[in-house]
C-alpha cells in the first residue's frame, strides 16, 4: 500500500480567466480523488448587473470571459428579447451566428492547441495557434477588436459587417477547411494520441446526465445536446448542419467531437454570408417593461444560460446566469480518479475549463517537501507520450 | 404535447401555469413539492435541471427552477416562494442527480437559503473567511 499523497493544482495564474483549484489525492502514480474549489475570481457579475442600465449590463456581460466573449451577451439580448417578445431583423440575425461560429472556431483551435501541448505534441499546438491567428483577424477586421467584440445589442447588433469584408472571411473560411481536415487526419490516425486519449477520462452517459453536463463535453458521451438545435435562436433552423455526437465519453471523443463541430460552424458561416440580405440591423428598444424572460445560446462549451427580470425600471432586478464550465466542471470528479497522473493534466483541460494554472501545481509528502513543481507535471505527460512514441518506433 | 401531459400529471399541484411563448413554461408550486414534482421531471420526461435562479423580492424569497427539456427546446420553470425570511429553507434535490450540487452551494451562501439534505454546503465561490449571515445578493446587503 503506497503513501497517500495531495497534488494541489492551483489557483492563481495571471493568464487564467477563470482561476481554479484541484486537490488530487494520489496513491503512487494513480488518482483516487479529486476536489475542486472555485471562487478565486468570483467578480459577483451578477449582482454589478442590477445596478447598470440594460445597455450596460451588454458589455458588463461581455467580460465573463475573455475567450467565448460573444456568448454571454448573446445569451443576455435574447433574455431582454424574449421579456420583450420582439424578434430581430433577419441581417442582424446572420450576423449573430457569424460572429458566434467564429468565436466558436477560435476557442475550439485554442482548446486544440493547448490539449497538444499537454500531450506533448507541441507541433499540434503552434498549427492549431496559427490557424486561429486568421480568425483573430476576422474579429479585428469586423469590430476592431480581437476580443471582446460589443458586437450584440438588445434588438440586434451594434455594428454591420460590410459587404467589402466579405471575401476576406470567405477566404479565412476557405483556407480553414484543408488545415481542419489535416487535424482530423492528425486526431484519427497518430497512435500515440490515440494511446493517450482513448479510453482516458470517460465520462459515462449516466454520470454526465446526472450532472446535467452540456456542450462538447455532453456530446463526446452520447447525450445528444445542442441549444443551436433544440431551442434554436437566430437562423440555426434554416441551416444545413448537424450536431456532431459521439458515446465513447473519453479524450478521444471530445477531441473528434471538437474538430468535427469546427468544419461544422465553417459550413454554417459559409451558409449565412450566401443567405444574408441588406436590411436594418436592430430595432429600437426604448422601455422594457415588467416582466421576465430567458435567453441561451450554445457557447463553444455548452449552453450559456441568462435569465433577466424587470421591474418596469431601467435595470434588472435580478439577472442569473449560468456558464456551461459551471456543470461541466464538476464532471472532473468522476473523470479524474482511476488514472494516472500523467493523465490528470489533459483530463482536466478536457472539459476546456481555462487551464493556465497545470503551470503552477507543486506535489507535496505528508510532510510538506516538495517533490514536483508544476513544470514537472507537464513534464511527465510529455514523457509519456515520447516513451509511446518510442514503442510504436516513431522516433 | 410533452406540457399539456406535464400539466395534466402535476395538476393538483401546480398553480398559475403560464405560457409565456411556446419555448418557455412558467409555474408555481409549493415549496414541500419541489422533490416530487423534480423527481418526475427528470425521471418521466427526462428534463434537466439547467440552474436554478434565486431572487430576493421585498417580503419573500423566490426560487426558480429551470428545467430544460432538450427534445423540444422547451424550458419548464418552477417558481417557489419561501415566505419565512427569517429562516429560509426547501429540499435539496441532491439525491435526484448531482447538477444541484454546485447552484445548492452557490444560492446558500448568496441568498442564505438552506438546503435541507444537502452534505456539504460550505462555501462555493465566497471565502472561507466570509462573514456569517451576510449574504450578497439580498437586497439589504451593504457592501462595507
Amino acid at each position: 500500500m503506497s503513501e497517500k499523497k495531495v497534488i494541489p493544482i492551483g489557483p492563481y495564474h495571471p493568464l487564467q480567466e477563470e482561476p481554479e483549484f484541484f486537490r488530487l489525492i494520489v496513491e503512487g502514480e494513480r488518482v483516487t480523488e479529486l476536489e475542486i474549489e472555485i471562487g478565486y475570481n468570483h467578480r459577483g457579475i451578477e449582482k454589478i448587473a442590477e445596478a447598470k442600465h440594460w445597455d450596460q449590463v451588454t458589455f458588463a456581460v461581455e467580460r465573463i470571459c475573455g475567450i467565448c466573449s460573444t456568448s454571454h451577451p448573446f445569451a443576455y439580448c435574447l433574455a431582454v428579447e424574449d421579456l420583450l417578445g420582439i424578434t430581430v431583423p433577419e441581417r442582424a440575425n446572420y450576423i449573430r451566428m457569424i460572429i458566434d461560429e467564429l468565436q466558436r472556431l477560435h476557442s475550439h483551435l485554442l482548446w486544440l492547441g493547448l490539449a497538444g501541448h499537454f500531450i506533448g505534441y507541441n507541433t499540434v499546438w503552434m498549427w492549431a495557434w496559427k490557424a486561429r491567428e486568421p480568425i483573430l483577424d476576422l474579429f479585428e477586421l469586423i469590430c476592431g477588436n480581437r476580443q471582446n467584440y460589443a458586437m450584440m445589442k438588445i434588438g440586434g447588433v451594434r455594428r454591420d459587417i460590410k459587404e467589402e469584408d466579405f471575401p476576406a472571411i470567405k477566404k479565412t473560411i476557405k483556407e480553414l477547411y484543408p488545415v481542419l481536415n489535416m487535424f482530423k487526419k492528425v486526431v484519427t490516425d497518430d497512435p500515440v494520441i490515440g494511446k493517450r486519449t482513448k479510453g482516458v477520462g470517460i465520462l459515462k452517459k449516466e454520470e454526465g446526465i446526472s450532472l446535467a453536463v452540456v456542450g462538447p463535453t455532453a456530446r463526446a458521451s452520447a447525450i445528444d445536446v445542442d441549444v443551436r438545435r433544440d431551442d434554436a435562436y437566430a437562423f440555426y433552423d434554416n441551416i444545413n448542419w448537424s450536431v456532431i455526437v459521439m458515446k465513447e465519453g473519453d479524450i478521444y471523443a471530445k477531441i473528434i467531437v471538437r474538430v468535427l463541430e469546427m468544419l461544422e460552424s465553417c459550413s454554417i458561416i459559409e451558409q449565412c454570408l450566401a443567405k444574408i440580405s441588406k436590411g436594418e440591423i436592430e430595432v429600437e428598444v426604448r422601455d422594457i417593461t415588467p416582466g421576465e424572460g430567458i435567453g441561451r445560446v450554445e457557447a463553444p462549451r455548452g449552453e450559456c444560460f441568462h435569465y433577466v427580470r424587470s421591474d418596469g425600471t431601467n435595470r434588472p432586478v435580478r439577472h442569473k446566469i449560468r456558464a456551461p464550465s459551471f456543470v461541466n466542471v464538476p464532471s472532473n470528479i468522476v473523470t479524474v480518479p482511476g488514472y494516472t497522473i500523467s493523465d490528470a493534466a489533459l483530463t482536466l483541460a478536457a472539459v476546456d475549463p481555462c487551464y493556465c494554472c497545470t503551470e503552477r501545481c507543486a506535489v507535496f509528502t505528508n510532510n510538506g517537501q516538495k517533490i514536483f513543481t508544476g513544470e514537472d507535471l507537464v513534464r511527465l505527460s510529455i514523457e509519456k507520450t515520447a516513451k509511446l512514441k518510442k514503442e510504436y518506433g516513431l522516433e | 404535447m410533452i406540457k399539456e401531459e406535464v400539466k395534466k400529471l402535476l395538476s393538483a399541484k401546480i398553480k398559475n401555469w403560464e405560457v409565456k411563448n411556446p419555448k418557455r413554461i412558467y409555474f408555481e408550486i409549493d415549496k414541500n413539492d419541489i422533490k416530487e414534482i423534480s423527481r418526475a421531471l427528470y425521471k418521466d420526461f427526462d428534463m434537466r435541471l439547467s440552474t436554478i435562479t434565486g431572487i430576493d423580492n421585498e417580503n419573500n424569497f423566490e426560487l426558480i427552477y429551470h428545467f430544460s427539456l432538450d427534445k423540444t427546446g422547451e424550458i419548464f420553470s418552477i417558481r417557489i416562494f419561501i415566505i419565512d425570511k427569517n429562516n429560509p429553507e426547501i429540499d435539496s434535490l441532491i439525491d435526484l442527480f448531482k447538477a444541484s450540487d454546485w447552484v445548492e452551494r452557490e444560492i446558500h451562501e448568496l441568498l442564505g437559503i438552506k438546503f435541507i439534505g444537502h452534505p456539504n454546503l460550505k462555501h462555493l465561490l465566497l471565502d472561507d473567511d466570509w462573514p456569517k449571515n451576510s449574504y450578497p445578493l439580498r437586497k439589504d446587503f451593504k457592501n462595507e
